[in-house]
């Protein structure tokens, strides 16, 4: 049903249900607002969006208010500029004149509407309220004389991200934005009230006073921190990334970012890697010239045999890399190449990529009408796919449950317990659970990392994958099998066949193979996981970024970039084809990742066949042709993934074991992640 | 009006849960409201907290509803800090609210203020040292028509004057209840003089 009304005299069709404000909008009158946002509910209660209505002796909040047939909205009158004067006036009685010293000043929707619509001057002569700052984490700063009561950051907590730790309290002059936790806001999605806040109350405050908006560059580009893929942008200053906001992307964020995506900057400055390194005859590690590491390496390499040698990359490599890297070790015939954590039983035949990537997409989410998550918890491991849980069972009312346990979310879990022998109860259709999925339509399989991990990690795949067969979940047009990775390219690294070859070594294979001898030469490209003990027979070839766990026991440190620092494909977790872009330059003599592999494949005398990264590029369509269009999705087929026939042994399902604030290399370097983890602690959730 | 916030901690009891009596009310209030909007009934049971706990919320009742009503302490919080009839600190047995909006002030509620201040020997949001009284100042209670008014405890006190309040102050002041309505000879609201009638 759509109903007609008039805005400024010009005739105007909007659906029903529409607000006046949202009718006025498509007819490009522009109206101010503070507490009006399209993602929250409405609170009507800035006043800043008054427009004249006929036949209402007063003016009309337009975000509240329905539209319906026949009215006659005017939004330029002077009645209507009066009453926004008037408002504003209201509004900055008790706003401290502080822009200059206000990080908001620049980006502020204050100062910006006192401009346009506020009275040049004041009248106001008493004293203005002061009001005590609250204790909002290591990452918020606030200054809550400020702020204007729009409510949007409660608003926000309360229903986006499912954290009731926001309020408003008293009333009149003595409302005041309060928390009741003493150490900070909860959650994994907090920063987001920084963009939401219309003001300067709520600040970032690691970004405090380190730049005015203006100054920035500003990058568009993705982030590398969890494997969605958010869509930010990043604002450097001098060569540094000063920090990171969220781009809209329907796709993936909608405009929100997780806090490790918006937070974990200031790691990119710590233990940076940015020059090679060579392990000297007393064993310490002392600098060397990219030539010299190059001469070692091809040393070690052309006294190898091929099956001698390994290579193993970690989720944070970029896909040219990847690619490169393969290429370096097919010319050399190795074939213990892997990609997949240790343990894991991901498949590696591309035929069955329905059993790596999250099929049903992120924003499939919102069509689901039930959804089991088997050994993950989505609040870490993607906390921004956890508010689309939250925003499908607030808004659809979906059933959650879950094998595995975990740590509580934002939405009621019907926990099903931790036994593996749940899945085949269900498999065998003799579990309370299967009446459930009878009853619905739409069921999402989330798969965590975790079950993928485990030695029957491909008897579960099976066995879910025969479940969502049975209920018509495993089709061409639906597919319900989710598997959720913690990390950014995994599904590239996967896609690009970084697996092991025939005959080859896993990565457990590998580690072990260290240990007994029969590798004697791996390259770590961005591994840094736990391998605990020091390898000191063979020879290990660290590649990446930070000082981390992996560079520690390398005999040759090669600096590569990080994910603000250079042009590369990420591939996420659904599958998506997207492209990070260079903000700011390596730290010194730090290469892009590709580059550096190109340059030694000539030491080696196996020179590869890209000199740019548009050739390199052009070499992804031989792999994939979807690899080249950014944003588009890899499709998967349906196909039998996973192995009914492998026996569930006895042991437990338990989610990875994550502390949310410290996952990678970037964050484990940061200074902002690491009061967070302590913060958390202290809140004991 | 006062700035409205929970008591400092000294006066805060450590635990609060609800009697008996009161746990069999909240039964009843509960099943007035859906099982899943029960958040509803948050406003009868702080109402009820206040009644079984001298006539003030402390925290610690807010911390026990919330967790009765499955509401996140911060809701009821604002609640309760919106409210003016929910006191958050101590008071008197007695609490006063004198009203001083306009038609009560218009009917004299200036010198209803001075009589309780000169004869109780406190100020606006002060209580006595006997704990037996509490003074606050208050903005409309809806009884105009029966100006100038107090509110003690649960009742209303209309049609003052300096001596009814005088009056009214001593007979709490011997434990005696002064009868609660009009201190004028009228019955409710109707005329003082001519007794009008429907024709």
């Amino acid at each position: 049903m759509m109903v007609k009304l008039f805005v400024d005299e010009k005739e105007i069709e909007v659906e029903e249900g529409s607000t006046v404000m949202q009718a006025c909008e498509k007819t490009g009158a522009e109206i101010p607002r503070f507490c009006f946002h399209e993602r929250l509910s409405i609170a009507g209660n800035c006043r800043m969006c008054l427009v004249a209505l006929e036949g209402s002796p007063k003016p009309i909040a337009s975000c509240a208010m329905p539209a319906s047939e026949g009215m006659k909205v005017v939004t330029n009158s002077d009645s209507v500029k009066a009453a926004r004067e008037g408002v504003m006036e209201f509004l900055l009685i008790n706003h401290p004149l502080d822009c200059p010293i206000c990080d908001q000043g620049g980006e502020c929707d204050l100062q910006d509407q006192a401009l346009f619509y506020g009275r040049g001057n004041t009248r106001y002569e008493e004293s203005k309220r002061s009001v005590d700052n609250k204790p909002f984490g290591p990452l918020i700063k606030t200054t809550m004389t400020r702020c204007i009561h729009c409510t949007r950051c409660v608003r926000f907590m309360d229903e986006v991200a499912g954290v009731h730790e926001l309020g408003a309290i008293g009333r009149g002059e003595d409302m005041e934005i309060i928390t009741n936790s003493p150490s900070g806001l909860g959650g994994e999605l907090s920063g987001n009230i920084i963009d939401l806040c219309p003001v300067g109350a709520l600040t970032s405050a690691p970004y405090a006073f380190k730049a005015r908006p203006w100054e920035l560059s500003k990058t568009n580009s993705i982030d590398t921190l969890d494997a969605l893929g958010s869509s930010i942008q990043i604002g450097s200053k001098n060569g540094q990334v000063l920090r990171v906001l969220p781009r809209l992307n329907e796709d993936i964020n909608e405009e929100w970012l997780a806090d490790k995506s918006r937070f974990a900057i200031d790691g990119l400055l710590n233990q940076r890697l940015d020059i090679p390194y060579k392990r000297n005859s007393k064993g310490k590690l002392e600098p060397c010239s990219w030539e010299e590491a190059f001469q070692i390496m091809t040393k070690v390499m052309n006294s190898l045999n091929p099956n001698e040698m390994a290579s193993i990359v970690g989720g944070q490599a970029c896909l040219e890399s990847i690619v490169a890297l393969k290429d370096v070790m097919d010319s050399l015939n190795v074939v213990n190449i892997d990609s997949r954590p240790i343990l894991s039983k991901l498949p590696i035949n591309k035929k069955e990529r329905s059993g790596w990537l999250f099929n049903p997409k992120i924003s499939g989410i919102e069509e689901i009408d039930n959804l089991l998550i088997i050994g993950s918890q989505p609040r870490y491991e993607a906390a921004l796919l956890d508010a689309r849980i939250r925003k499908a069972w607030l808004e659809n009312n979906i059933q959650i449950a879950r094998i595995g346990g975990g740590d509580q979310s934002s939405y009621p879990i019907n926990e099903l317990g931790n036994d593996a022998d749940i899945i085949d109860k269900i498999f065998k259709g003799k579990h309370n659970y299967n009446k459930i999925l009878d009853n619905s339509y739409k069921t999402l399989f989330l798969i965590g990392e975790s079950v993928l991990n485990r030695k029957d990690g491909a008897g579960i795949l099976g066995r879910i994958r025969e479940i969502a067969k049975k209920y018509n979940n495993y089709t061409d047009d639906w597919n319900g099998i989710g598997v959720l990775h913690t990390e950014a390219n995994r599904v590239g690294a996967l896609e690009a066949g970084f697996v092991p070859g025939k005959n080859g070594f896993d990565t457990k294979g590998i580690i072990e193979g260290m240990k007994t001898k029969q590798i004697k030469l791996v390259w770590l490209l961005g591994y840094d996981e736990e391998i605990t003990e020091k390898q000191s027979e063979s020879f290990v070839i660290y590649q990446g970024h930070h000082g981390d766990k992996g560079a520690e026991f390398a005999d040759l440190i090669l600096p590569g970039s990080a994910y603000t620092e250079k042009n590369a494909t990420y591939i996420n977790t659904e599958g998506r084809v997207q492209r990070t872009y260079a903000a700011v330059p390596p730290p010194g003599n730090a290469k892009e990742d590709w580059k550096i592999i190109r340059a030694f494949s000539e030491y080696i005398g196996k020179t590869l066949p890209y000199n740019n990264i548009e050739q390199l590029r052009n070499r992804f369509e031989r792999i994939n042709k979807t690899f080249i269009a950014e944003n588009s999705v890899i499709k998967s087929e349906v196909c039998d993934i996973g192995d009914t026939k492998i026996r569930l042994n006895k042991s437990e399902i338990k989610p990875l074991e994550i502390n949310y604030f410290m996952t990678c290399p970037i964050s484990r370097s940061s200074e902002t992640m690491a009061k967070c983890s302590i913060a958390k602690n202290k809140l004991g959730i | 009006m006062s700035i409205r916030r929970p008591a400092v901690d000294d006066l805060q009891p450590k635990n609060f849960i609800f009697n008996k009596i009161n746990t069999k009310k909240i039964d009843k209030i509960l099943s007035n409201y859906p099982k899943e909007k029960k958040a509803s009934a948050l406003l009868p049971l702080l109402d009820l907290a206040q009644r079984q706990h001298d006539n003030w919320v402390p925290t610690a009742a807010m911390k026990c509803i919330s967790d009765i009503l499955s509401v996140p302490l911060i809701k009821v919080l604002e609640v309760a800090t919106f409210y003016t009839m929910f006191n958050l600190e101590p008071v008197g047995k007695n609490l006063l609210q004198v009203c001083t909006t306009t038609p009560c002030w218009l009917r004299g509620s200036d010198d209803i203020v001075s009589t309780c201040k000169n004869k109780l020997g406190i100020d606006f949001g002060e209580t006595s040292k006997d704990n037996n009284f509490t003074l606050l100042e208050v903005e409309c209670l809806g009884a105009c028509s029966n100006a100038p008014m107090v509110q003690i405890n649960d009742d209303f006190y209309e049609d003052l004057n300096k001596d009814s309040m005088l009056k009214i102050i001593e007979d709490l002041q011997k434990g005696n209840k002064p009868k609660p309505g009009p201190q004028s000879k009228r019955l409710g609201s109707e005329p003082i003089n001519i007794k009008a009638k429907l024709k």
